[in-house]
């Protein structure tokens, strides 16, 4: 059985201190990327595996990143695997979206005027959140859930620095924008 | 520069992502354009929106379960959890975003923790003792306040010195309160302020008299502690942000201090 080799035991302890404690953070992202929770639990669990099984190939020094980058992977992998099937069109939209993004200095929409944010309530936020398009969903949970630096989120998702800020520019916008048709719609 | 790359770096700006020279850029351009700086203002609200709701999600206790039970046993149980404060530890660091603090040197730091026997040694294993009992649900602030001027006089008759609250929320760090902690076994303030999401505790003490050096940066069990003396005060900064930032708050702060005539 595999518990008897203590190559591979310490090997697991090494893996489980390195990565367990960023399951949180996994399941957040999974949460929004894959938007129910049973298939948020189902990546989770074949991230950890995967990397697992990577982790010797592992070489730092941010264990996060190195995770939410295969995380990602697996959910992008579940919905080709969907697409392929067509079993489901909900989350066909989760490709990278690449017509949509903006060139970097573009300038994005200004409201006409400047608006003061009225307080959502955490349910609220989530959602707006959560409606976002998913290329630009995974740069806002990445950076204001997660906590990953821009270095860290080009890393997970593949693009370089220049691409994440004008995303994250991008993504904010239409937060923005969304937050204030909610808070029209709630006097 | 112009209102277009403003418009993409505040954005950067509010991250704490821009180096010292496009940050000057980008505040001097906001000071002159109050398109631009009603853009950042409204992004700071919400950000600092965002970063108040309990977005981030507890992973199922039975997800656990199965990718623990997935992976080989551990050598033995006391290696693994080498005391039960360990499990508790991570138990409530699980619910916190601790960026990179919590990798597996960490761990082992904890585990094989040499505690050397001098008094600054035992005072930062106490600061981050203090520090790591601060992350604990609820028991990070005893006064909630974004405002420097409820904070300090929050400590007037609780401590036999009077701490002093510089509002650094301009220079990305944004003040969240007070608390009454203890360190070395005397009563002292913990000034609670926050970089992104990261929490900085700034305890503050009577001056122990054991001599006085400049400002000193040294990790202790993973989190940096950023030490020094002021106007017969120790500071000890403790967070799990990056040395840098951590100097740079303990530098303007320091400043913050400062009178700014030069009397004092």
């Amino acid at each position: 059985m595999a518990g008897e080799d203590p190559d591979e035991r310490d090997r697991a302890r090494r893996f489980r201190d390195a990565a367990l404690p960023y399951l949180d953070d996994a399941f957040t992202l999974a949460r929004y990327l894959m938007r129910n929770a049973a298939d948020a639990e189902d990546a989770v669990q074949e991230c950890y595996l995967r990397a697992l099984q990577h982790f010797d190939n592992y070489r730092g020094p941010a264990m996060k990143p190195w995770l939410l980058a295969i995380l990602r992977n697996v959910c992008n992998a579940e919905f080709a695997r969907r697409a392929a099937q067509g079993a489901s069109s909900a989350c066909a939209a989760a490709e990278p979206a690449a017509a949509d993004e903006t060139a970097p200095w573009q300038e994005p929409q200004r409201s006409p005027e400047v608006e003061l944010l009225r307080r959502q309530d955490d349910a609220t936020i989530r959602r707006l959140v959560a409606e976002l398009p998913p290329s630009f969903r995974e740069v806002v949970v990445l950076r204001e859930i997660n906590d990953l630096s821009y270095r860290d989120i080009a890393e997970v998702v593949g693009v370089p620095v220049g691409t994440v800020m004008s995303r994250l520019a991008r993504a904010r916008s239409m937060l923005r924008a969304a937050w204030n048709v909610e808070e029209g719609s709630t006097p | 520069m112009n209102c277009a790359e403003s418009q993409v770096l505040i954005h950067a700006l509010i991250d704490g992502e821009l180096d010292a020279g496009h940050m000057s850029d980008v505040e001097a351009h906001v000071a002159n354009c109050p398109a631009c700086a009603g853009e950042l203002k409204a992004l700071r609200a919400m950000r600092e929106a965002i970063a108040g709701a309990r977005l981030k999600e507890m992973a199922p206790a039975q997800l656990r379960s199965r990718i623990e039970a997935a992976l080989p046993a551990p050598p033995s149980r006391a290696a693994r959890r080498p005391a039960s404060w360990l499990a508790s530890w991570r138990n409530f660091l699980g619910g916190l975003t601790l960026g990179a603090a919590l990798s597996a040197a960490v761990a082992a730091t904890l585990v094989v923790a040499v505690v050397r026997n001098d008094q600054d040694q035992r005072i930062a294993d106490d600061v981050v003792s203090a520090h790591l009992r601060s992350l604990q649900a609820g028991h990070l602030t005893d006064v909630l306040t974004s405002d420097q001027h409820t904070v300090k006089p929050w400590f007037n008759g609780k401590l036999d010195l009077a701490p002093p609250v510089v509002d650094l929320t301009a220079q990305g760090f944004t003040l969240i309160g007070g608390r009454l902690d203890y360190l070395n076994g005397e009563a002292a303030a913990s000034i609670v302020y926050r970089r992104r999401n990261h929490v900085i505790n700034l305890f503050v003490a009577r001056h122990s008299g054991t001599g006085q050096a400049g400002a000193k940066i040294e990790t202790v069990h993973g989190f940096n502690v950023r030490r020094w003396t002021q106007d017969g005060l120790d500071f000890w900064a403790v967070s799990d942000i990056n040395a840098e930032e951590l100097d740079e708050f303990g530098q303007k702060f320091m400043a913050g201090l400062q009178p700014p005539s030069g009397h004092s």
